[in-house]
């Protein structure tokens, strides 16, 4: 019996939900030869401001969770993700890769989401603790999340590691993202988004675009409720650019060649956190 | 004569011995500047100190040459022991000119030598005595694995806390091995360069601090625009930050801002309220209110909003405004004219929008700069008193019923340095510690400050922190994070 494959259409994932870009246009994803692989949503500014809302309302119940339960989700994520490994496999040898440095981006991606799950619950006790001020005082420092970081997910080369590379980190520690996935290919970016939907992921806590960095990343980097830039993925001068941008509201920006996708970072996770310091007067009365 | 009336009681200048020209320090140097010099006087009276030589980017040149020379050839390259026993005896050598120094930073500053004497010198001891004691464990600060230092640092100071702010940058910056090039504020550089002195009297190797006094927009854009500098760390005005920023796109040079602020205090029904009006006194007029981290935003919950204006009013009366050489003074005087100018500007912004002004009704000397503590009432979130940093002794009052609300209304800001609780409910005071979008955060105090203690903004009140190990973090680089 012969099946006529039903190809997929990428759209975008914002809020939880899977929306064509609101602009309507589309761009071709191509085998190294040059074969039609898929069309890919061309997100717009509208998208990547729509991405930001939603992204600002999620922040709240995300950082807000649990840490127990945010490792929970997290290796929920790599749960998923393990069981649909062959599909992603497939999918980056479409890119060009072998199948068998394929099956080790997915095993990395897998294992960097385990990693990530485990910190959720000890990365405040680590970097965090009560100072020993020389005072009456409770004095305690916690790491608290930044907000909304936006990510460029590594635009070289591992459009699936790379873009899990970009927002574990920040998802660990109770942040909101807004990636944009590899221009070039932007499908296992996609088939991740589907991945995170069945994983208890709160909508609006990892939105994922795809397109054109150059176009998009602007707007985001001079959004006001962009709290945090990752400009890990973003070479020239349009990482200047957007860093000159972040500067007009004070966005903590990661340069580009801080991080490597392929390495496992604990300073990545505390490139998106706030310490907080809370006094408290000590008496018996 | 009324109760409230004390007999002068003067500091004496006699502990001082100053020049009457101070030049800059370059290389373990007092040397000639490039710029104009200019002469600092005392906001208090306006009479002049010395003149003081100014850098001009020359200068800066031959700063940043000197701390690097020093950094790559001696202070980077010698055991975290004797980094740290140099830092042990700046920390002594304060402590035994602590009048001294305190004498010349209410002169120079205009404010209260109780405040000097008592909170700004000590604090600078404790700062370096700290982190004296760092120096030789930098593996064990969390930072990673084998931390080194950065570099060259260029430090730019603000001139509400002089010495407190040079404390903050130099201590942690040589503990970590790295060398300084500090440009204090124009109009607070004296005890910066009796600092230097210090440094000399202790036998710092040359080069390891340098202090180029000068123009924000000269020395200080020389030093963040210099080639051969790793980091910048900066205190002061959002907008100078924001440009600081911009400017350092692209480059590799690290970065760490410590801007404004606009903190909320929020008194619950519940608070002990005598101690939260002394915390709401402290929280706005220690320092006349040139404080980043001030309370300047008062959330009173609604059913005691009466009581606590009528008892914070009666306790401001009580303050002294006047000589900041005076012992029983209270707020001394504003720092300079610009600033003065400023207050005044949005004072008068204020009333215009329909604030309700009360300012102290006190006589001030006819001489020098000065603001009498202000409160407005009556306050909305969107006056412009309630959402631009003053920087000077005046409170907003602004009202809330519900801790939902109080919250709301204390994060509605693009600030977030601190803020204050007070409540004598534990469990409401956690939660509320843990809803506050700011950097630090009071219950039942304010304006506390300690060198193990991190202390540094969320959003636009910059980024990274200063205290504590993580204070050392902003001086520190590990494998795997370059």
């Amino acid at each position: 019996m012969t099946h006529l494959p039903i190809p997929k259409t990428y759209k975008l994932f914002i809020g939880g939900k899977f929306p064509r870009s609101e602009s309507g246009r589309s761009y071709t994803v191509e085998t190294p030869k040059g074969e039609f692989i898929a069309h890919a949503a061309q997100a717009s500014r509208k998208d990547a401001r729509d991405a930001v809302v939603s992204a600002r309302s999620a922040f709240t119940s995300w950082s807000n969770a649990t840490a127990y339960n945010r490792g929970q989700v997290l290796y929920r994520i790599a749960e998923m993700l393990e069981g649909r490994t062959d599909q992603f496999v497939a999918e980056l040898v479409r890119g060009g890769v072998t199948e068998k440095a394929a099956r080790a981006e997915v095993i990395a991606s897998i294992d960097s989401l385990v990693w990530h799950a485990g910190w959720t619950d000890k990365y405040a006790q680590v970097v965090g603790g009560a100072n020993p001020v020389a005072g009456p005082f409770f004095n305690l420092s916690v790491p608290e999340p930044t907000g909304v970081v936006v990510a460029v997910a590594d635009q070289t080369s591992s459009p699936l590691l790379g873009l899990v590379a970009a927002v574990a980190p920040a998802m660990t520690t109770g942040n909101a993202v807004v990636v944009i996935a590899h221009e070039g290919a932007p499908c296992a970016a996609m088939s991740f988004a589907e991945v995170v939907a069945t994983s208890d992921v709160p909508g609006g806590v990892l939105n994922i675009l795809t397109g054109s960095p150059s176009e998009v990343l602007p707007w985001l980097a001079s959004h006001a409720d962009v709290n945090a830039l990752d400009l890990s993925g973003v070479r020239g001068e349009l990482a200047v650019e957007s860093e000159c941008s972040a500067a007009e509201t004070l966005m903590r920006v990661v340069r580009p060649g801080r991080f490597r996708a392929t390495e496992l970072s604990f300073d990545r996770i505390g490139a998106f956190v706030e310490t907080k310091t809370v006094w408290h007067t000590k008496s018996l009365a | 004569m009324s109760f409230l009336d004390f007999s002068p009681a003067p500091e004496s200048t006699g502990v001082l011995n100053l020049r009457s020209s101070y030049g800059l320090f370059i290389n373990g140097e007092f040397v000639d500047g490039h710029g104009d010099a200019i002469t600092t006087i005392s906001p208090a009276t306006e009479k002049p100190i010395a003149e003081i030589a100014h850098a001009n980017a020359h200068d800066v040149d031959l700063a940043v040459a000197a701390a690097r020379k020093a950094h790559d050839t001696v202070w980077s390259r010698m055991s975290g022991t004797d980094r740290g026993k140099y830092l042990f005896r700046i920390a002594r050598l304060i402590q035994e000119r602590a009048r001294e120094f305190a004498v010349a930073e209410t002169l120079d500053n205009g404010k209260p030598i109780r405040e000097t004497r008592d909170v700004d010198i000590p604090l600078v001891a404790a700062w370096f005595f700290h982190y004296a004691g760092w120096a030789d464990k930098l593996e064990w600060a969390g930072a990673g694995a084998n931390p080194q230092s950065l570099g060259v640092a260029g430090q730019i100071i603000p001139w509400n806390f002089p010495l407190m702010m040079l404390a903050w940058k130099v201590a942690p910056a040589l503990a970590a091995g790295n060398t300084v090039v500090l440009k204090p504020a124009e109009t607070t550089p004296l005890t910066a360069l009796l600092f230097a002195e210090v440094c000399q009297q202790a036998g710092l190797p040359a080069g390891v601090v340098n202090i180029v006094p000068g123009l924000g927009e000269v020395a200080g854009a020389a030093l963040v625009g210099h080639p051969d500098i790793n980091k910048i760390a900066f205190t002061g005005s959002t907008a100078v930050g924001r440009h600081i920023a911009r400017t350092l796109a692209g480059t590799d040079v690290a970065l760490t801002l410590e801007l404004g602020g606009k903190g909320a205090n929020i008194v619950f029904d519940d608070a002990p309220v005598d101690e939260a009006i002394e915390g709401i006194v402290r929280g706005i007029y220690f320092n006349q209110g040139h404080v980043c981290c001030a309370g300047s935003r008062l959330l009173v919950q609604e059913n005691i909003h009466d009581e606590v204006v009528e008892k914070l009013t009666r306790r401001i009366s009580t303050l002294r405004v006047g000589d900041p050489l005076d012992k029983n003074t209270d707020i001394g005087a504003i720092n300079s004219r610009e600033q003065l100018d400023r207050i005044t500007a949005l004072v008068n912004q204020g009333e215009a929008e329909g604030g309700v002004r009360w300012s102290l009704d006190c006589d001030v000397p006819t001489k020098g700069f000065w603001f009498r503590p202000t409160v407005f009432t009556g306050v909305s979130t969107s006056n412009t008193v309630a959402r631009e940093e003053i920087f000077g002794p005046v409170l907003s009052v602004l009202t809330f019923r519900t801790a939902e609300e109080a919250i709301a209304k204390a994060n509605n800001t693009p600030y977030g340095l601190s803020a204050g609780i007070w409540t004598n409910t534990a469990s409401r005071m956690l939660r509320m510690a843990d809803e506050l979008r700011a950097g630090v955060v009071w219950a039942n105090t304010f304006n506390q400050f300690d060198p193990a203690s991190p202390f540094g903004g969320y959003k636009e009140s910059g980024y990274g922190r200063e205290g504590g190990r993580q204070g050392l973090a902003a001086y520190l680089t590990t494998e795997g994070k370059r």
